[in-house]
């Protein structure tokens, strides 16, 4: 299981990577290794706003469904569209496999770093 | 196996009308199809064997045992199906004028009088066609009697975890907001969670007795007691209604209105997916509430499906209600428990019961620790039993279980079928330990092996194409 | 008694006691006692096989089946080929249950795939589902999958069946939205009422094709108006028409739903019947219900599964769109064997004689003094007169083994079929004009 420690993590198994003012948030190890086989995500759109600690989308595996919890609040400025042909990414490369890309950032959810995210998860699982 | 579509042969056809006796007439042009639709062009003799071949790869419960917890696959009788081809109920219109259609009215006048008494409700709609569509249609009436009152602030329904997935689904299809309450540690309604959610808000709770994981539920009364007090109505999935009629009555239970699964209780037969039908039931003060046909009835009530409903699935059910009759039908729930029961005590000492209890016509298997020790999963088991020609349970469900198995023997089995189911599970019980690795590939000798779902839902192929 | 309980009373003896009980009423000792029913139930006693094949058959024996049904509004007498009867009768179709173990349920699975595929080739759409209950939920459930956050109002022409606009309206009632009608001028949807109510917040606009009083409805120029305002076109459309008719999706049409009882379903007194949902692949996954999808086993071979189940109830509980958990498979399976039985030629055939029987009845009853057509656009099986004496003329064609048409609104609204002869129809002529001629 792989813990960047560049990034920062939430409760909810999300990871934020800060580029300047812009968030950029994906779903960790953990959380790819929990679904299983993703099979499709279900994204918002570009201008949609996103609060800390509510749904901004699901992934869905062939036998559940996952709601993305959004670490922060703020405007969806970017998407990333090639996670709808391919969702596979998210599974072989969840740290390189974003999702949204946040601006206008106004508030957050608590976020762990790397070790206390990964003790988080041992407690978890 | 071939498609149809790629046995077919362009020319070929059955010759099934006379020529037309009267003048032709066309479509405006604007409105013609541009080109005809690739449909099989196929021989009488290729239709009947193309479906033979699919019928071989096919189990239904009239051929072989199906223990589907919650499902009820009890045998299917071939009366019922003779009564429902009848010429005098296939070939009536819906429409017809009501003299020409008494014997419709009396068939479901008699399955409403006789469904009545043994639900305990005052009235039943055989409008909704399937279980699911019977919960819209019972959580419609509650939303319906709150609206009447004019209680707008009841905006919430109740529905424990163990629930099956449909119920919370129609809650919101009736725009309630679902509040879930977990389950006591025996699958049970947690009382104190349920006194916890109730509120002014509430606008019902929908539950089964006995519960998802074949527990009756000995709080029962109180359960309805207090969302009555809470100004909630009750709401009865009736399910597992196997394990009682006759024996125990929803309507004496404190519930206002219930759904029924013709094709589960009373025999129906499931088609493979199809048609039901899902009859509700209700007390006297919701029956205003009840759905009617806008063209069959006239007034301005809800609807929930075309005409009166699934016809002739209800002749089929009031044939097995009249064959079974005033002590047939305790005595199918009777011999449900019991078969249940007896099939669990067989298995137990292998695979273990969620709940060392007497349970009702359904138990559930918990294969955790099994899967800790063996590594074999539920999935595996279920999948190795289907190489010994056995329909699989039900499986990870009720949620509140992990590595579920759920059996539902139902009474139409016998204990030469029980014995040797029995005998099954103890087999794979010991062949997971021996060879666990034959069991993750199971099934080896079905028409196929598993199926690659993920490819399935990653690129989905949903019909075939001429290439 | 009647029972269908394999084991004797000594074998039930015996199995209590293996398991440690005494008698039935330990298996209910959860039960609270007070609870227990004390008294039999107040129904009749069992009967054997025999008296209940009596018994049941008295009651079909009090319902007049009519030789010539020339009654339509949703339910069509079509004749049925004997081999459509026969194979959904077959055992282990009529008695398996949902195709959840795919290794167990090829057949169920591929007859699916089958069905979805000649619905696909029927409407012109990429995608259909494994069928809903009815053309009437279709309807309501085409509606729901239009909605989104902020398109929430539906549309519905008045010329639709009476029945999907309720059921469409309850289903509204149920979520929380707006339903409004879309008014009809001469039998048909007015296009531009349409354009005025279709405002930025209209999900979806569903016209009937032909249209409950059996008019031919403009539907391109229906879709477009929709589809200039940014609204989904659902159309539901009369399978045996469709196939000589111009498709839905030809149309214009995002979802295409209708009522597949013609294709081979009994008029059974409404039910069981079959509501068909197609649409393109943009909105395949806003589809409600059992999809069937091909993929490979672990041996590499072809299979059939259930697929994209994240849609669905078991999975995503409260927050799927549709709670339905099943189809109508058996009829869905019926209509398959309808389909291939007939043909693309023997469909054609059905279709060219339900409209040349239909117009030469109108014809035949217009040529009488005081019938004349209601609407006069363009109509395929059904049409609407005014009739003079309606009761008394039915009442006529009752006695001689004729169904006549429906009365709505003071007029009747009539039918015919492939299966209506040349000589019954002439013979409803004749009889409509002795009784309007006395």
């Amino acid at each position: 299981m792989n813990y960047p420690v560049d990034l920062k993590y939430s409760k909810s198994h999300e990871w934020v990577k800060m580029e300047g003012d812009v968030a950029v948030v994906g779903i960790s190890d953990f959380a790819q290794d929990s679904l299983g086989d993703v099979v499709f995500i279900n994204l918002p759109q570009e201008g949609d706003s996103v609060s800390a600690g509510e749904a901004f989308g699901d992934v869905e595996s062939v036998k559940a469904v996952s709601d993305l919890v959004s670490p922060l609040t703020g405007t969806v400025c970017a998407v990333n569209e090639e996670l709808l042909d391919a969702p596979e990414n998210l599974n072989s490369d969840p740290y390189g496999a974003w999702i949204i890309k946040i601006e206008g950032i106004t508030g957050q959810e608590e976020l762990l770093d790397a070790a206390a995210y990964e003790s988080f998860c041992a407690e978890e699982g | 196996m071939k498609l149809i579509f790629e046995k077919s042969v362009p020319g070929r056809s059955c010759s099934l009308l006379p020529p037309c006796d009267v003048e032709p007439v066309g479509l405006p042009e604007e409105l013609t199809r541009s080109a005809a639709p690739s449909l099989p062009e196929m021989s009488e003799t290729d239709i009947s064997r193309h479906y033979t071949e699919l019928c071989q790869n096919v189990h239904g419960v009239n051929c072989g045992f199906y223990p589907l917890g919650s499902c009820t696959m009890k045998y299917n009788p071939r009366i019922d199906e003779e009564m429902a081809s009848l010429p005098g109920f296939a070939n009536v219109h819906p429409l017809a004028p009501a003299h020409a259609v008494t014997g419709c009215r009396e068939v479901l006048d008699t399955a409403r009088k006789y469904l009545c008494e043994v639900t305990g409700m005052a009235d039943v709609t055989f409008q909704p066609a399937a279980g699911a569509h019977g919960e819209f249609t019972g959580v419609m009436l509650i939303k319906q009697y709150h609206d009447s009152r004019g209680d707008k602030k009841r905006t919430k329904i109740i529905v424990p975890d163990s629930a099956h997935g449909t119920n919370p689904a129609t809650a919101a299809m009736c725009g309630f907001e679902v509040i879930n309450i977990s389950s006591a540690p025996d699958g049970c309604v947690d009382l104190e969670a349920l006194k916890a959610a109730l509120g002014d808000d509430t606008a019902g709770l929908m539950l089964t007795n006995p519960n998802t994981v074949g527990i009756f539920d000995e709080n029962i009364l109180e359960i309805t007691r207090l969302v009555h007090e809470a100004g909630g109505l009750c709401y009865y999935d009736g399910a597992n209604l196997n394990a009682v009629m006759g024996v125990v009555r929803p309507g004496d239970m404190g519930f206002d209105c219930i759904h029924m699964n013709l094709h589960k209780t009373f025999a129906t037969p499931h088609g493979g997916g199809g048609p039901g039908a899902g009859a509700v039931g209700c007390k006297e003060f919701l029956r205003e509430f009840l759905p009617k046909s806008a063209l069959m009835d006239g007034g301005d009530h809800i609807q929930v499906r075309g005409f009166a409903g699934n016809f002739l699935v209800v002749v089929r059910a009031l044939t097995y209600i009249m064959t079974l009759g005033r002590e047939g039908i305790p005595e199918a729930a009777q011999n449900a428990v019991l078969n249940a029961n007896y099939l669990m005590r067989k298995i137990q000492g292998t695979f273990e019961p969620a709940f060392d209890r007497i349970c009702m016509h359904e138990f559930v298997l918990d294969l955790s620790e099994f899967k800790k020790e063996t590594g074999v999963s539920a999935l595996d088991v279920a999948k190795s039993l289907i190489d010994y020609g056995m329909h699989p349970p039900t499986m990870y469900f009720p949620l509140i279980v992990h590595e579920a198995l759920m059996l539902e023997p139902t009474e139409t089995e016998s204990r030469e079928t029980l014995d040797w189911a029995a005998e099954v599970y103890r087999k794979l019980y010991a062949l997971a330990h021996e060879d666990p690795e034959f069991m993750h590939n199971a099934p080896h000798s079905a028409q196929i092996g598993r199926p690659d779902e993920v490819r399935a839902a990653r690129n989905p192929i949903l019909r075939w194409q001429a290439v | 008694m009647g029972s269908y309980v394999p084991s004797t009373q000594a074998e039930r003896q015996e199995m209590l006691e293996a398991i440690g009980l005494k008698d039935y009423r330990d298996l209910y000792r959860d039960v609270p006692q007070s609870m227990l029913l004390d008294r039999p139930l107040d129904v009749p006693s069992g009967m054997s096989e025999l008296e209940v094949s009596r018994a049941v058959s008295a009651m079909a024996a009090k319902n007049h089946v009519f030789s010539t049904v020339l009654r339509g509004a949703g339910s069509y007498d079509h004749y049925i080929p004997s081999i459509v009867k026969y194979i959904p009768a077959k055992e282990e179709f009529l008695t398996a249950y949902t195709p959840y173990q795919a290794e167990m349920s090829q057949g169920v699975l591929q007859s699916i795939f089958e069905y979805q595929t000649m619905i696909c080739e029927l409407t012109g759409m990429d995608v259909s589902n494994a069928s809903v209950y009815d053309g009437a939920t279709a309807a309501a459930e085409a509606a729901a999958m239009c909605r989104d956050r902020k398109r929430r109002v539906t549309l519905v022409s008045a010329a639709a069946h009476p029945d999907a606009i309720r059921v469409m309206h309850t289903y509204c009632y149920g979520t929380g939205d707006e339903l409004r009608v879309v008014p009809m001028k001469d039998g048909k949807t007015d296009l531009s009422a349409l354009k005025e109510m279709l405002t930025p917040d209209v999900a979806s606009f569903y016209v009937q094709q032909p249209n409950f009083f059996g008019q031919l409805e403009d539907a391109e120029a229906l879709g477009q108006a929709v589809h200039e305002a940014g609204a989904m076109y659902v159309m539901g459309c009369n399978p045996i028409a469709l196939a000589i008719m111009k498709t839905p999706r030809d149309c214009g049409a995002d979802v295409a739903v209708g009522e597949g009882q013609p294709l081979g379903l009994p008029m059974g007194f409404g039910g069981p019947y079959l509501g068909y949902m197609a649409t393109t692949t943009k909105h395949m996954r806003k589809l409600p219900g059992r999809i069937v999808g091909e993929t490979v086993d672990s041996k590499g071979d072809r299979a059939y599964v259930l697929s994209l189940q994240a849609r669905e109830q078991h999975i995503r509980r409260e927050k799927a769109s549709s709670n339905i958990c099943s189809n109508e498979a058996l009829c869905a399976l019926t209509a398959s064997v309808y389909m291939a039985a007939m043909g693309p030629r023997g469909m054609a055939e059905a279709a060219r004689q339900c409209m040349a029987k239909a117009h030469y009845l109108a014809k035949g009853l217009c040529e009488i003094p005081g019938v004349t057509l209601r609407y006069t656009g363009a109509y395929f099986h059904e049409f609407v007169t005014e009739l003079p004496r309606t009761e008394e003329v039915l009442q006529a064609l009752e006695e001689a083994d004729i169904l006549g048409g429906l009365p709505v609104d003071g007029g009747v609204l009539w039918c015919a079929t492939e299966k209506a002869s040349k000589e019954a129809l002439d013979q409803t002529i004749a009889i409509v004009k002795e009784v309007l001629g006395k």
